[in-house]
């Protein structure tokens, strides 16, 4: 029973289980739902499907699989009928159940949308308009085999659009809640603990060495907590033809932010030069020289940067080739006092990886950079994370 | 674990609207006697949901709130060693019975629990990526074992467990398959007429009427950091109301837009309040 939905979706790449499957046989089996085929949507999906991203792909399936199912003759007998008809069996004769099996699947909706424009008020019993009670096919609580719940308490002038095809978790299938999510799962990588600061913590296994050390007089040891000891300095490019990838950059950016707990962020346009700044809107005032950073933070810190690397090569390699101001030395020689400083270092970029071949700013970048360009996807991130904790 | 318990039902509180989707994920729940796992926008009543469930079927709730410090024994038990050492000390008898010293956790209390009991794991997501995993057979079998003084401890009647996250982390896989879920959706129109009815049963209704239109306007706004979300709009109006603040105020006189009175109720995040001055300001100076 209910074989070939359980596949269905399967084959529509949802990640249900075997188990799951089993849980919602005896969910059935236990009456947790009534007989509507909402009712069997919803808990088909609680049973399920655990990931709120992942309802719009279940709304699709299922639309597909029942609607599907009513359209090829034989197979409209083996699903949900079955256990419809099951529960149908109690409160309906078989001349009657006979009766309301003439009524197809096709022919049901046409009646129902009918009966919606017909419909203009709210309506209780009887056997033809929709409403609560009654053995009309649509409405709360009738008990026609293929009854169609519409709506919630008041059945009255709602438009009865089946739910799974409002597909009203289109929006939470976007990859912004889910990307953000994603990125921090990626940034954990970069996870290194640690034990420093003020000794907070009962040190259990220290305390009774030390006891028993001290001949059963009690001794206690304290160590401080352990937490991730990370440390990140981020650089950003912004403006130009950054712009395109605001979204992606200010998700890694968040993800960041929450992720490690030493992170110091600049930002730049296109290259570095001698100075960087913090806060966009006072860049032209308060700049911070790029020495004094590398002097401010020590080599520990991992070096992150993000940005499209695509600019004239004049930008990187030749003095007075910025567009915004004079520079005395070429964006090159900053890059690489940088690198020079911190020997974990990546640059990621939001460019799709195809395109780097054809820009010869993004070539000159990674030259620099020694390869240790990545794309700023998922797994350009994991490569990323992996070779910024390896030993240096 | 006896399934012949009476079969209980949750059909929403007075003081709680639940969607019928809801309804039949907390049923189903119950019934089944497995683990709710409940997401949603924060605001959205995740955690009072259990606290509404355990009233409504005269419950106890036990409830156990997750921090990134908090690991997944806490809730089965404690050994407390330092007090037993100390005592050993002191000579104290007590020290040669050592289950003087294991103090239990939520999980433990509810499993001896005379009558079922309703558990609220909150904002399991808080914690270690690892303590969901720690916890598979303690909410699958719902037993454990305490090697400290060697007993199984089982679950006399299986508790109904509520879990709530905040999408901080993904929860893995094994986890999941082991409970139900259910998404709460933000409230559409009607359903928020409701909630606020339950709330404020006096609120006017012309006052309710414009609030509520201001509000899923500014949910509309697009670029907002933080959505104002049920609990908000429900403090607003609290405000609204303690202000005596009329419903003509919240209306756009003569076309002219203007901020919502107490806007701060609604928009938490600065960076949300300028963005949404400026739009303001944008739309008045194009009039």
């Amino acid at each position: 029973m209910l074989i070939d939905f359980f596949l269905h979706l399967k084959a529509r790449k949802l990640p249900v289980s075997t188990r799951e499957y089993l849980n919602l046989l005896d969910g059935l089996r236990q009456h947790v739902c009534g007989q509507s085929l909402e009712e069997f949507y919803y808990w088909s999906r609680i049973c399920l499907i655990k990931d709120e991203s992942l309802y719009d792909r279940y709304d699709q399936a299922f639309g597909e699989y029942f609607k599907g199912v009513t359209e090829l003759p034989g197979l409209a007998q083996e699903l949900p009928e079955e256990w419809l008809k099951a529960a149908a069996r109690k409160y309906l004769s078989p001349e009657e159940q006979a009766r309301l099996e003439k009524l197809g699947w096709d022919k049901l909706m046409e009646t129902l949308r009918q009966r919606l424009e017909e419909q203009k008020e709210r309506h209780q019993g009887g056997s033809k308009w929709i409403g609560t009670g009654g053995s009309s096919p649509f409405g709360n609580n009738g008990t026609h085999p293929e009854g169609i719940r519409i709506g919630g308490d008041s059945a009255g002038n709602r438009s009865a659009v089946k739910v799974w095809e409002q597909r009203e978790f289109r929006n939470l299938d976007d990859q912004v809640q889910l990307g953000t999510r994603n990125i921090k799962v990626a940034l954990r990588r970069l996870r290194r603990f640690a034990r420093d600061g003020a000794a907070q913590e009962l040190d259990l296994d220290g305390t009774i060495a030390a006891t028993a050390r001290n001949a059963g007089w009690l001794d206690l040891m304290m160590r401080p907590e352990r937490h991730n000891s990370v440390k990140v300095l981020l650089f950003l490019d912004v403006g130009g033809s950054m712009d395109d990838h605001v979204k992606v950059c200010e998700e890694l950016f968040s993800a960041c932010r929450s992720e490690f707990k030493h992170l110091e962020y600049f930002y730049f346009h296109n290259c570095v030069y001698e100075s960087v700044w913090r806060d966009s809107r006072r860049r032209h005032s308060e700049r911070t020289a790029l020495a004094d950073v590398i002097h401010r933070y020590g080599p520990d810190y991992k070096l992150i940067f993000v940005g499209d690397a695509t600019m004239s090569p004049y930008e990187i390699m030749h003095p007075h080739g910025s567009i915004e101001h004079m520079n005395a030395e070429p964006g090159a020689a900053w890059l690489r006092r940088l690198l020079d400083a911190y020997p974990a270092a990546a640059w990621l970029n939001p460019e799709p990886e195809r395109l780097w071949e054809y820009r010869q700013s993004i070539g000159l970048i990674r030259q620099l950079v020694a390869e240790r360009m990545y794309p700023m996807t998922l797994d350009g991130l994991t490569r990323a994370m992996r070779a910024l904790s390896r030993k240096h | 674990m006896s399934r012949s318990q009476p079969q209980l039902r949750f059909e929403g509180s007075k003081d709680y609207i639940a969607t019928p989707d809801l309804m039949l994920a907390v049923n189903a729940a119950i019934n089944l006697q497995r683990p709710l796992l409940i997401k949603g926008e924060p605001g959205t009543g995740k955690t009072m949901l259990a606290e509404e469930v355990a009233a409504a079927l005269g419950l106890p709730l036990l409830q156990w709130h997750v921090k990134s410090t908090t690991k997944a024994q806490q809730g089965l038990y404690e050994y407390d060693a330092v007090s037993r050492l100390r005592d050993s000390q002191l000579g104290d008898d007590r020290v040669r019975n050592i289950s003087n010293y294991i103090v239990k956790g939520v999980l433990w209390q509810a499993f001896e629990a005379e009558q079922p009991t309703v558990v609220l794991i909150d904002e399991i997501d808080k914690a270690d990526i690892e303590f969901p995993n720690d916890l598979l057979r303690e909410l699958d079998r719902m037993e454990f074992h305490v090697y400290e003084t060697r007993e199984l401890v089982r679950a006399r009647h299986r508790p109904i467990v509520f879990i709530t996250s905040n999408n901080e982390k993904e929860l893995p896989d094994a986890f999941l398959r082991r409970c139900f879920f259910h998404y709460i959706r933000f409230p559409d129109k009607e359903t928020m007429q409701r909630i606020v009815d339950v709330h404020f049963p006096g609120i006017r209704q012309a006052l309710l009427n414009e609030a509520l239109e201001v509000f899923f306007g500014l949910r509309d706004v697009p670029g907002l950091k933080k959505k104002p979300s049920t609990s908000e709009l429900i403090d607003w109006l609290k405000l609204l109301v303690a202000e005596e603040i009329p419903a003509e105020a919240l209306h756009s006189k003569d076309g002219k837009v203007s901020m919502p009175p107490l806007a701060g109720a609604l928009l938490k995040n600065e960076q949300d309040m300028h963005l949404f001055e400026r739009l303001v300001f944008m739309a008045r100076n194009n009039r």
